[in-house]
């Protein structure tokens, strides 16, 4: 079998810098063409980056057109066409995330960038793509480290663990570098709304350095107490952000901490406290000095494109090669999944149970997890298809684990002839998710999972 | 020949391993994951555990490791016999038994017979080749590779009509292999090809059985593709393995590069089910190209 290409596009438009980049994701058959193929991900080679500009903002709104503008501008220089991208995310981060018209901005992006580009948003999935755009995944699975890995943008601090090589839970906080907006006459000329009630500086003031340093120091504390290195205080219920799952983690054990994001860039590197006109070199001094560094740390691969090189590059993964689908046409986008014990299958309540799960995620139809298949047999396969295809659901979604894909839906498809079926296998995910199929590579699909990725065969 | 010559006999066919497919180490994954405690040791008058039912994949064994954790989860990965530890210059006592029961259960597997009743059982229409006993399937390959004429007959009883797709099931070097996966990988082909719209008929099940029976298939059926169902060579890894062979046009002298193969099918490989789903497609496939093996692989 060939290997194919695909090219993936990620576009992070964060609370104070948007871009973009291009890559390359090789797709290689690496079963040994004697038996069933089995087609991963290989290579994944950034072709083009674009230059990092300020997000561009209308009367306090993302204005839609100027990022649309930007985005066309980097295809052409990049030389590709919008009809080559295959997949990819588009990503509102941050601050950002939380503008009134941010959800309208994303989906028409997603539908700008390319026919099947994702829309993302959550600071969850953006965790996990800023801890593998950083190389902290990689690095925790050569080195076997524990690694809790912090993207610190504009307005929000990322964080994810990271075991073995695999992200184990998400965390974010209101911790950015541009909480705070300085004019060029050292004049306070924004203030965001998380920092009310934790200064009392204010919108016109002129702050001193040391006020300043006090206020970064505060908000690396916070990040401290998430990571366990200092003890608890409501500070870090304070700049809790509502949109995250779990807003904080405070992990137990040893770990090696990791960081990226613009603020990182100012950890390490000596720079004018004013640079930027914001609390950002402030702050990477402030956690250079704290208990963050006091053991050893390490800067990602990545800093300030850590998020956009993961939404490029790693976003996408790839189903199992031995799939099925029938009359399901095809990108998929922001299907609910509602994980099904596979036991469950086999009893009479089953039909009831599936309406039950769907109702709690809102939604009349879904993608259907099922949970800990064991080794079936064609009689244990036949059971099992039965019950799924005698459900109500048009049309019928299902995915696992396991390796049965294409024998569970050719199963119900043979016993139910009109039912349309997407069944796919190779899929292991956890939480509250959602799925978007992308279109068929070799023998498998292109998949986005937005939720805590634990992605195998990676 | 003495049962010891045909004992040595077997230990050196299953060390070639040349004209079986090529497996890769990463085809295999285990059953499930989590780590498997180590048995403890052994007192005078206990009774020593079964040592093949230990998933040595999830066994490590050296003692005072650095990092036993992280080496134990590199070895899910392959199923080579890595971290076992040692005794002195030696194997410790349980790799040295779980080697020879996973080579005895090796040569079981080719020795043992595929019970009298299965073809019945499973609704195959049973043949023979002309090997009249295990011993001599195993020293005359070429007896196993055609039929005598009373067992022509019955396949041509059996297959009236050209079919399009012959489904053949033979037992091979390891009836294990054909005992756990043969009737669900079967079903699933039928279940496939019935929704391609192409009709099976009567399955064969060959006793004594090369792949090249299937040629010899093809000379008495006239029929456009052959699926052979066969037990592999077994190996110290799993007994269990089956192979598909795909064949277009056959006939007796057709090139071996003009088979398609399917290996590795069992539970620690592709499960059968799937196996078999993917089979049916596979067949469609080289009935619309019209061709098998490694002309199919050229065209891509």
């Amino acid at each position: 079998m060939q290997s194919k290409t695909l090219y993936s596009v990620g576009l992070d438009v964060g609370t104070t810098t948007t871009q973009m980049v291009i890559s390359r994701l090789q797709v290689e058959n690496q079963s040994s063409g004697f038996t069933v193929p089995r087609m991963v991900i290989g290579e994944r080679e950034v072709v083009y980056e674009s230059p990092v500009i300020f997000t561009p903002m209308e009367n306090q709104l993302v204005d839609g057109k100027a990022i649309i503008a930007f985005m066309d501008a980097q295809y052409e220089a990049a030389g590709l066409q919008k009809a080559q991208i295959d997949t990819g995310a588009v990503i509102v981060t941050g601050e950002t995330s939380r503008k009134e018209n941010a959800h309208q901005v994303l989906s028409n992006l997603s539908g700008a960038a390319g026919s099947f580009v994702v829309a993302t948003a959550g600071p969850d999935l953006e965790s996990v793509l800023a801890a593998k755009g950083a190389g902290a995944t990689d690095c925790s699975r050569q080195t076997g480290q524990r690694i809790l890995h912090i993207d610190i943008g504009g307005g929000t601090s990322n964080m994810a663990l990271i075991e073995e090589g695999q992200v184990v839970s998400t965390g974010c906080l209101n911790v950015g570098g541009r909480l705070l907006k300085l004019d060029e006459h050292g004049k306070i000329q924004y203030k965001s709304p998380v920092l009310e009630g934790l200064t009392s500086l204010k919108v016109g003031d002129s702050p001193t350095l040391q006020e300043l340093t006090l206020l970064a120091q505060l908000l690396c504390s916070a990040l401290e107490m998430a990571s366990g290195r200092k003890p608890e205080t409501a500070l870090l219920r304070q700049l809790e952000t509502k949109e995250s799952q779990r807003p904080w983690i405070v992990p137990e054990g040893e770990l090696t901490v990791s960081f990226s994001g613009g603020v990182a860039d100012c950890i390490e590197e000596e720079k004018d406290p004013f640079a930027y006109g914001d609390l950002g070199v402030l702050l990477g001094q402030a956690i250079r000095k704290s208990a963050l560094c006091a053991a050893p740390y390490r800067i990602g691969r990545q800093t300030i494109r850590a998020t956009v090189i993961g939404a490029g590059c790693h976003s996408t993964a790839l189903s199992g090669s031995t799939v099925y689908r029938k009359n399901v046409s095809l990108p998929l986008k922001n299907l609910p999944v509602v994980q099904i014990p596979y036991k469950k299958c086999l009893e009479a309540d089953f039909s009831a149970a599936v309406r039950e799960k769907l109702q709690q995620v809102d939604s009349a139809n879904g993608v259907l997890l099922l949970k800990d298949l064991p080794q079936m047999d064609y009689a244990m396969l036949t059971a099992v298809a039965t019950q799924l295809g005698a459900l109500p659901l048009q049309p019928l979604m299902i995915c696992m684990e396991q390796d049965f894909g294409k024998a569970l839906g050719q199963k119900i498809s043979l016993l139910y002839p009109d039912k349309p079926i997407l069944c796919l296998d190779g899929l292991l995910f956890d939480g509250q998710s959602y799925l978007d199929v992308g279109s068929p590579v070799g023998p498998c699909y292109s998949v986005v999972i937005k939720t805590l990725v634990l992605q195998k065969n990676e | 020949m003495n049962k010891e010559e045909l004992t040595q006999l077997i230990s050196n066919l299953l060390q070639q391993m040349d004209g079986q497919p090529q497996v890769k180490a990463s085809d295999y994954k285990p059953l499930n994951s989590g780590p498997a405690p180590a048995p403890g040791d052994y007192g005078d008058g206990d009774f020593v555990q079964d040592v093949s039912a230990l998933d040595l994949r999830k066994l490590y064994m050296v003692e005072n490791p650095a990092n036993g954790e992280k080496f134990r989860r590199l070895k899910e990965k392959t199923p080579a016999r890595l971290g076992m530890g040692r005794a002195g210059p030696r194997y410790k006592t349980l790799s040295m038994l779980r080697f020879r029961a996973d080579h005895a259960a090796a040569q079981d597997a080719v020795f043992s017979q595929v019970p009298e009743d299965y073809a019945q059982k499973h609704g195959f229409v049973p043949v023979q080749t002309k090997c009249k006993d295990k011993e001599e399937y195993l020293t005359r390959p070429d007896l196993g590779r055609c039929f005598d004429e009373s067992n022509q007959a019955v396949i041509r009883k059996a297959v009236p009509n050209a079919p399009k797709v012959q489904l053949v099931v033979g037992d091979g070097l390891s009836s294990a292999a054909i005992l756990a996966n043969a009737a669900d990988c079967l079903a699933a082909i039928r279940d496939g090809l019935k929704l391609k719209g192409i009709e099976t008929g009567e399955v064969l099940f060959v006793r004594y059985c090369r792949v090249g029976a299937g040629d010899a298939i093809g000379d008495v059926t006239d029929c456009q593709v052959v699926c052979m169902l066969v037990g592999e060579r077994p190996g110290l890894v799993t007994d269990q393995s089956m192979s598909a062979y795909i064949t277009y046009k056959p006939h007796t002298g057709v090139s071996e590069s003009s088979r398609t193969v399917v290996s590795n099918i069992h539970p620690q490989g592709t499960p059968a089910v799937e196996a078999g789903a993917y089979i049916a497609e596979l067949l469609d496939t080289i009935l619309k190209k019209q061709v098998s093996g490694v002309g199919l692989h050229l065209e891509g």
